[in-house]
């Protein structure tokens, strides 16, 4: 019914940006140990895509979910919560 | 000399019941969160079960920002095509005390962190705590940034991902089969319209389950719910399931949304929010090790979860676990001994309650949920039975028993796999 991107969605949300990321990725893992990138399609926030072959992330969107961290079977990703009273503020929850 | 009787980390209900708890016994007790408020940071997809927060706080039903007490319960096997549901109104349910509410948990937690300051906690607010401050491997505090502060006993409620638990060792790395993603999105929908289109009255609400379809054959399924003038809406998918099939969680909601049993149902209605959570999904037999020397590990971060496909439970789970650490450190605070050996009757307070029996009942559940056929194959089975029953052709009706028959062949079950699925879920649910 709504039909929005994930983008559009984001958009709505209320964020305290930081401007220090908070997601760090080992592009050595990731070209050597990786097979499925799950990162690329399991992030509901699409935080992460690829170019030139290197993994690319916009931490701003991050909803601070932790799939990724959960998700990366190969440790590639260095995640923190972002530093107190920055990232994602929820209103309703 | 301690700066506190404890310091609690994260302000969700599991942390701020602590904190209630031990600063109305007249600890000295610190919340530190890492949002703005109480809240902030927090996401649920399900309905907070009343029973033990009434104990906690008997008048929480007057007080608490709670959006609807719900009587009515959906459970529903969805395809492509059709929806089969089981449909459960009960009365009961909308006479006090309620069973279970909607609630918002940017508000509702909020509210718990103000109880527990109206109590004696303190509370600050938008400070991260980076780790734990540890002697000889015991916890005697907690680092942010320049700071330390000291506290006889930590209480880690910093949610599923605990990276204090981790650090304490008493966790391993995150295990995919044990954990979900949560995908959500709330939507506003006048109060007038959804009263109507749900038949409530007053502030009745009504909760569905769905399997099937909504997760697109991966292990989990959809929430559904009313709030007092919104819809939460959302998957629950296992994230080692949804890594193998490579499906997107915000592209499987969008399908999801769509379905021609959901789309009325949230027509008109205004994206409010969206937001995303990794559940504790483990269940029993994922659970770590919840204490150790100076330290409690509470609702989430000790993956307090239940599922059994009919409810999912954390909140309850997370305020009880609240409170038995509160009384297990007001013991520890009369003997004067914060060792593993004293807080250990936190486990065994955990295991003699309701949180562990009802975890150890379902214990089975987490790996029942994961088979195939749940998601796919019995969906289909249903669609085909009641197709047929319902269909009327020109050529004579065969009985039931023959389409039943029909339907199971074209689903692909076989007898032998339904009569072990029929025991397992008699079995573990």
């Amino acid at each position: 019914m709504n039909g929005l991107s994930v983008p559009e969605k984001l958009s709505i949300n209320k964020y305290e940006l930081d401007e220090s990321p908070h997601i760090k990725v080992d592009q050595e893992i990731c070209r050597k140990r990786c097979q499925n990138r799950v990162c690329l399609f399991i992030c509901p926030a699409k935080v992460y895509n690829e170019q030139n072959g290197e993994l690319a992330v916009d931490h701003a969107g991050c909803l601070e979910c932790g799939t990724c961290l959960v998700a990366c079977t190969q440790k590639a990703i260095d995640w923190q919560y972002p530093a107190g009273g920055f990232g994602i503020v929820y209103r309703n929850g | 000399m301690s700066d506190y009787d404890a310091i609690v980390v994260g302000a969700g209900p599991a942390g701020l019941a602590a904190a209630y708890r031990l600063a109305k016994a007249g600890a000295e007790v610190l919340v530190i969160e890492r949002g703005s408020y109480p809240g902030a940071k927090n996401l649920s997809g399900g309905l907070l079960f009343g029973r033990i927060l009434r104990e906690l706080i008997p008048e929480f039903p007057q007080e608490a920002p709670l959006e609807r007490h719900i009587n009515r319960y959906i459970l529903t096997f969805m395809t492509k095509d059709s929806t089969f549901n089981l449909d459960f109104k009960g009365q009961g349910f909308s006479q006090e005390p309620h069973n279970g509410y909607s609630v918002l948990r940017a508000k509702f937690d909020r509210w718990l962190g103000e109880k527990a300051e109206e109590a004696g906690a303190t509370l600050i607010t938008n400070i991260k705590v980076d780790s734990l401050l540890m002697e000889n491997n015991v916890v005697k505090g907690i680092v942010a940034g320049e700071e330390e502060m000291t506290a006889n006993v930590v209480i880690a409620a910093d949610g599923v991902l605990s990276f204090l638990a981790e650090q304490a060792g008493l966790r391993d790395r995150y295990n995919p089969a044990n954990f979900a993603v949560g995908v959500k999105e709330l939507i506003g929908l006048d109060r007038t319209t959804l009263e109507e289109r749900f038949g409530l009255t007053g502030n009745e609400g009504t909760e569905y389950a769905m399997l099937g379809y909504p997760t697109k054959g991966v292990s989990g399924g959809a929430f559904f719910y009313t709030n007092a003038d919104s819809i939460s809406v959302g998957l629950v998918m296992h994230i080692d399931h949804t890594s193998s099939h490579q499906v997107s969680p915000s592209e499987v909601l969008e399908d999801f949304l769509a379905h021609p049993a959901i789309a009325p149902l949230i027509r008109g209605g205004k994206v409010l929010e969206y937001g995303a959570h990794v559940v504790p999904e483990g269940g029993y037999n994922a659970l770590q090790k919840l204490f150790t020397d100076g330290l409690l590990v509470v609702g989430d971060a000790a993956g307090l979860g239940s599922n059994n496909g009919f409810t999912v439970r954390g909140m309850d789970l997370a305020i009880a676990s609240g409170i038995y650490a509160a009384d297990t450190i007001l013991e520890a605070k009369a003997k004067g001994d914060f060792s593993a050996a004293t807080l250990a009757s936190y486990k065994k307070k955990l295991e003699d309650s309701f949180v562990l029996k009802d975890m150890k009942t379902y214990a089975g559940a987490a790996a029942f949920m994961k088979g195939d056929r749940l998601f796919n194959a019995y969906p289909k089975l249903v669609e085909g039975i009641f197709t047929s029953i319902y269909t009327q052709q020109s050529t004579p009706k065969e009985n039931l028993l023959k389409s039943v028959l029909k339907a199971r062949k074209e689903s692909g079950v076989t007898y032998m796999s339904l009569g072990s699925d029929v025991w397992k879920a008699v079995k573990n649910l």
